[in-house]
């Protein structure tokens, strides 16, 4: 399999599911946002600041108000993470696979695109917003099904799964160190506004439900973080995902640096103990997982997309 | 109401299906009968469900206009063009006389150059060619084919004779279009292929891979064949990754391969290098490799050069085969014909005046409202002057283009084209049409039946390319 195709599909299958996380959370955020205390109110500032975007957002906006979040996060080009451009970039990088790719799933891609270019603006209001939100998780969660149906699982399919475990790996931690961004400097807050924000991590993810299912019923900060971050069976959970991404690896050539790396950040999300952290030496703890997820990244990149030029056959 | 076949008149023109008394060729009948049985709405319902088709499986080709790329579905009519077999044959056998003299032409200009020595043709030409490639020079392609894909427009006059406009030896496209011309017309008429029997088009994409597998430095069964594209901005992208896909070949792009210090040519791929044996290039030969010809270019592989002048990789067409592919050359083909196989020509050249000789020159200046001007190293029917419908001051703009540079141009006259029963508004009329048939060769060599057929969909217009509102149609050629 040719690197350079390799590396779309990789990106198509990141971009697919950061437009599905993008939306979740967006979704969650809209429905929790009344229940919070007035003095958390300002947490939209916290939801722009997620994908790590903030440059451009101050580039473009003053205030952090709901219009504007949702503006940025929905259906700005200029926003990286945006659903927009993360569901153009998925697109293009179909279009330029097409070969390999199912004739339907680059049908279904087109189909999202348009969806998404032709509604995004109408559904920056409430009103709309929900409708939107929800046929964009849809869709998405469709064309991952249509994959996982219909394509050989070849190594095109391991790159496309490996980028979306990565991305929810990422985008999961993201997502509770914004809970933790909130809570740091408030550390004597009551107990029952903690709660309610962790709650809403939970329903960002779509794990509220599992949380009770499977941890228990009373949500408890240190309980989630748990949940998320190293639970093996729940799928948007870090743990889950980095054991997805190593087994995509596994049935990939040359996977030894790149699986050490895996076995390096595994070490990390097991060894940690929640119960037993501040919420600064949480946010530190996020910190490494992010750095590991990137450095997993960034060898693979290396190895597969990237040729090195040493691995040329010398002069016979 | 069916078409009314005695309102189809053309006078002065050969229609293909229909001859001047308003009758049918023997070839065309199966066809006329069945479309007399369908009605004027029934025959566009048809056009229109093939319109749908096309749009859904994404047969695209892309032009460059203001700025932008846009991809539009490919035009097709469903009314095919039927050649006799028997006439056919002459046409074919034509081909290859004419594919292997110029074979022998660009062979010989990059060795000793008898052609010339000979008196044949002369030396001037060759040092103002634009295609000329002395890179080239002294360099031994595989068998010693040259121009192994040949796409070479051919037209017929208000006889019926088949001309030959031009032969495209360079980066020749559009035979995709000709399969999937196929496949619609069986989805559009799949009754009329059970009574009659119409010679297939779909085994190309095997006989490319054949003909490009002759190619391999290291003989064996399936050598690592690859596309290389310059990406999906191109115009025939869509014919770039449909032949690697029927081919089963990798479709790449010049960032995909690099040599090495062995100067032999790899594939990046995740499993580390691959050594890749035949490239089918569809860049032009000046961006192929940075190292060797334009500094800038970002499509080609630095180094390629290199590993084809040692004979680690084979290249088709072969760098420099354009030289053949010159509108002053092909003024040539008939004296190459004669030259290097000793035979007449079977299929004729338009005549074809050289505005770099004083006399033809004069000639085409005082004639211009007669003739077409083209330019000797375009395509796409781009740079053009139709002389008997240009404005007065095109005309005048042409002649100081010609006399400025006498070389860069030909003038021929106008053939009146032939024309096919068409789809239009109103219901069936006359189109002109002309006829692109490919021509590979390397250990042997194959013409395909038919080609790709290119109509001007306006009335009464002859520019039949599809960045130009031109529409295709399917070719059959039928026994009996």
């Amino acid at each position: 399999m040719l690197s350079r195709v390799a590396e779309r599909v990789y990106w198509m299958g990141r971009y697919l599911e950061r437009a599905e996380s993008m939306a979740r959370l967006v979704n969650a955020h809209s429905n929790e946002v009344m229940d919070l205390p007035l003095n958390m109110r300002d947490s939209w500032r916290g939801l722009a600041n997620i994908t790590g975007a903030s440059g451009a957002f101050a580039g473009h906006y003053k205030n952090y108000d709901e219009r504007n979040v949702v503006k940025f996060l929905l259906a700005d080009t200029f926003n990286p993470g945006s659903i927009l451009t993360s569901v153009r970039a998925a697109r293009e990088n179909v279009r330029t696979t097409r070969e390999l790719m199912p004739t339907e799933a680059w049908a279904d891609m087109n189909r999202l695109y348009l969806y998404v270019h032709d509604h995004v603006q109408k559904s920056l209001a409430r009103r709309h917003r929900f409708e939107f939100l929800h046929t964009v998780i849809f869709r998405c969660q469709q064309i991952s099904g249509l994959l996982a149906g219909t394509m050989s699982h070849d190594s095109a399919y391991d790159f496309v799964r490996l980028g979306q475990s990565l991305e929810r790996a990422d985008m999961t931690t993201r997502i509770v160190d914004s809970a933790v961004a909130v809570l740091m400097p408030r550390e004597d807050i009551a107990e029952d506004y903690a709660n309610v924000l962790w709650v809403h991590v939970l329903k960002s993810l779509s794990g509220y439900q599992m949380y009770r299912q499977h941890i228990h019923p009373r949500v408890v900060g240190h309980d989630v973080v748990r949940f998320l971050l190293q639970d093996r069976l729940f799928p948007r959970s870090v743990d889950h995902n980095i054991a997805v991404a190593e087994a995509c690896m596994q049935a990939l050539p040359r996977n030894e640096a790149t699986l050490r790396r895996v076995g390096r950040l595994q070490r990390r999300i097991n060894e940690a103990e929640p119960r037993d952290m501040r919420m600064d030496d949480l946010h530190e703890y996020i910190d490494v997982l992010q750095t590991g997820i990137g450095d997993i990244h960034k060898q693979l990149t290396g190895t597969w997309f990237r040729l090195d030029p040493d691995a040329l056959p010398q002069e016979a | 109401m069916a078409i009314n076949w005695q309102a189809y008149e053309n006078p002065g023109f050969h229609d293909e299906l229909i001859d001047s008394d308003g009758q049918v060729r023997p070839p065309a009948r199966e066809l006329l009968n069945y479309l007399d049985s369908l009605s004027t709405d029934e025959i566009h319902e048809r056009q229109h469900a093939a319109d749908l088709a096309i749009l859904e499986m994404g047969i695209t080709f892309t032009v460059y206009s203001e700025g932008e790329n846009i991809d539009r579905s490919w035009p097709y009519d469903i009314i095919p063009r039927i050649i006799a077999a028997a006439t056919w044959q002459q046409v074919d056998a034509g081909l290859r006389q004419r594919v292997a003299a110029l074979n022998r032409f660009i062979a010989d200009i990059y060795a000793e150059q008898a052609v010339i020595a000979d008196g044949i043709f002369p030396r001037a030409l060759l040092e103002n060619s634009v295609n000329f490639r002395k890179e080239c020079m002294g360099v031994h392609p595989p068998q010693g084919v040259w121009a192994h894909v040949c796409g070479s427009d051919l037209i017929r006059d208000h006889e019926g004779r088949f001309l030959v406009l031009e032969d495209n030896l360079r980066v020749p496209s559009g035979v995709s279009y000709m399969m999937e011309n196929r496949v619609m017309t069986k989805r559009v008429f799949g009754e009329l292929f059970e009574n009659t029997s119409i010679q297939p088009v779909g085994d190309y994409p095997t006989k490319l891979f054949d003909m490009l597998a002759a190619l391999s430095p290291r003989p064996m069964d399936y050598p690592e064949v690859v596309v290389l594209t310059p990406g999906i901005y191109n115009s025939a992208y869509f014919e770039h990754s449909f032949l690697a896909q029927h081919m089963g070949a990798e479709l790449v792009e010049g960032s995909d391969l690099v040599v090495g210090s062995d100067d032999c040519v790899y594939m990046r791929t995740i499993d580390g290098p691959r050594r890749v044996d035949v490239i089918y290039r569809r860049i032009d030969d000046l961006f192929l490799d940075p190292e060797c010809f334009r500094k800038d270019s970002a499509l080609g592989v630095p180094g390629l050069m290199r590993a084809w002048r040692k004979g680690n990789v084979g290249l088709a067409n072969a760098p420099g085969a354009g030289v053949a592919d010159d509108k002053v050359v092909y003024a040539f083909v008939p004296d190459f014909i004669r030259y290097y196989l000793g035979e007449e020509p079977i299929l004729p050249n338009v005549p074809t005046y050289r505005c770099d000789l004083d006399d033809e020159r004069a000639y085409v200046l005082d004639h211009l409202d007669e003739l077409v001007v083209k330019p000797a190293n375009e395509s796409g029917g781009y740079g053009m002057l139709m002389g008997p419908t240009a404005t007065k001051k095109d005309r005048k703009h042409f002649a100081r283009l010609i006399k400025g540079e006498p070389r860069n141009y030909i003038a021929q006259p106008l053939i009146r084209l032939s024309t096919v029963p068409t789809v239009v508004d109103g219901g069936v009329e006359p189109r002109h049409v002309d006829l692109r048939p490919f021509v590979l060769q390397s250990d042997e060599m194959y013409v395909t039946p038919g080609g790709l057929t290119r109509v001007a969909l306006r009335r009464g217009s002859t520019v039949v390319n599809s960045s130009q509102g031109g529409g295709s149609k399917d070719t059959w050629i039928v026994e009996g």
